[in-house]
């Protein structure tokens, strides 16, 4: 069973507290609509859990099938070194539709962060090696598509809606009790 | 799951249309590691998924010098298509006429369905079978074993 090979660090992106008893990591494209749907999902699955979970995001984006995943993905990086991961992250899920770089900039501009620097990043690629990181990471973890979501460490298979992820992240629980 | 053939093998020479002109036999890239992945079908999701992935893992692939190659019994022209369709930078092979000749003789082929099996296969410098997975059908099996059979080769 494929297992997540590189721990949660304070490098990541994380969205709730480290005494958690449940961590979700979820490998992730920004154009992705099977990770546009994972989006919404996410935001129930925490509502459900509440302190109980952590949930982390990572970068995954199938550049060649998904021709505005590399620049979404490094937008949301430079948005975290700003402070505002999610906010971005959140952003441009709920606006997948309209995806490109018009939209980037825009959503930057709305966190009242620099559009100029945003493009002057993009343009240099500065966060591509991060993104390229996760993405590697993920790929020795066994992610085998997007969006591919981790348990406790354990590869999530087969569905996930949210009866879906709630189960298999109370299993999570049990497993962790059982340990 | 078929049993198919396993590590210590020297893997079975062939040679198959990789474009409608041009044909390729694994003999030619003798001297540095194949990747050989059989697959059910073009344009099926999964497949799609799985050889979209391979697609962005092609330059840690490379950076073992490693070949990839793509097989599944669809013709060149379904090849052609799905490979622009998916823009894949490596070569898809048709295992077209005679039907699965090549899927048979690694003993990846699914004969009930007519398609092969999700079968994967590291064949060193000197054409050995170095490693080799099946997936359930259904299942994209990743990267990550390929991947570790390559920093396995011996240098």
């Amino acid at each position: 069973m494929a297992t997540l090979k590189v721990p949660v660090s304070e490098s990541d992106h994380v969205q709730g507290s480290a005494h958690a008893i449940v961590t979700l990591v979820e490998y992730g494209d920004y154009e992705c609509p099977h990770c546009g749907h994972a989006y919404s999902i996410i935001k129930l699955v925490q509502k459900h859990f509440g302190t109980r979970l952590r949930f982390v995001f990572r970068n995954f984006p199938l550049t060649e099938v998904h021709p505005n995943a590399e620049t979404a993905a490094e937008s949301a990086e430079f948005a975290g070194v700003n402070g505002r991961f999610w906010e971005m992250h959140d952003g441009i899920f709920e606006n997948q539709d309209s995806l490109g770089i018009p939209l980037l900039l825009e959503l930057a501009e709305q966190l009242e962060l620099s559009a100029p620097e945003l493009r002057g990043a993009l343009e240099t690629q500065q966060f591509e090696p991060r993104v390229r990181e996760d993405f590697r990471g993920g790929v020795r973890s066994g992610v085998n598509g997007t969006p591919t979501f981790y348990i406790n460490g354990h590869r999530h298979d087969g569905p996930f809606e949210v009866e879906d992820l709630v189960a298999a992240i109370e299993r999570g629980i049990e497993r962790r009790d059982e340990g | 799951m078929a049993d198919i053939l396993a590590s210590g093998t020297p893997a079975p020479d062939f040679t198959l249309p990789v474009t409608p002109d041009q044909r390729l036999s694994l003999r030619e890239l003798r001297g540095r590691p194949v990747i050989l992945a059989f697959y059910p079908a073009d344009w099926s999701p999964v497949c799609g998924d799985q050889l979209a992935l391979y697609n962005e893992v092609l330059s840690d692939f490379k950076s073992h010098g490693a070949e990839l190659l793509g097989i599944s019994v669809d013709g060149v022209w379904c090849h052609a298509a799905f490979t622009k369709d998916h823009h894949l930078h490596f070569p898809l092979l048709a295992d077209f006429e005679p039907k699965a000749e090549v899927a048979i003789k690694y003993r990846a082929y699914r004969a009930a369905e007519g398609v092969c099996e999700r079968a994967l296969f590291v064949i060193d410098k000197n054409g050995v079978i170095a490693w080799s997975y099946c997936s359930p059908v259904g299942i994209n099996p990743g990267a990550d074993g390929i991947l570790q059979a390559l920093e396995n080769l011996p240098k």
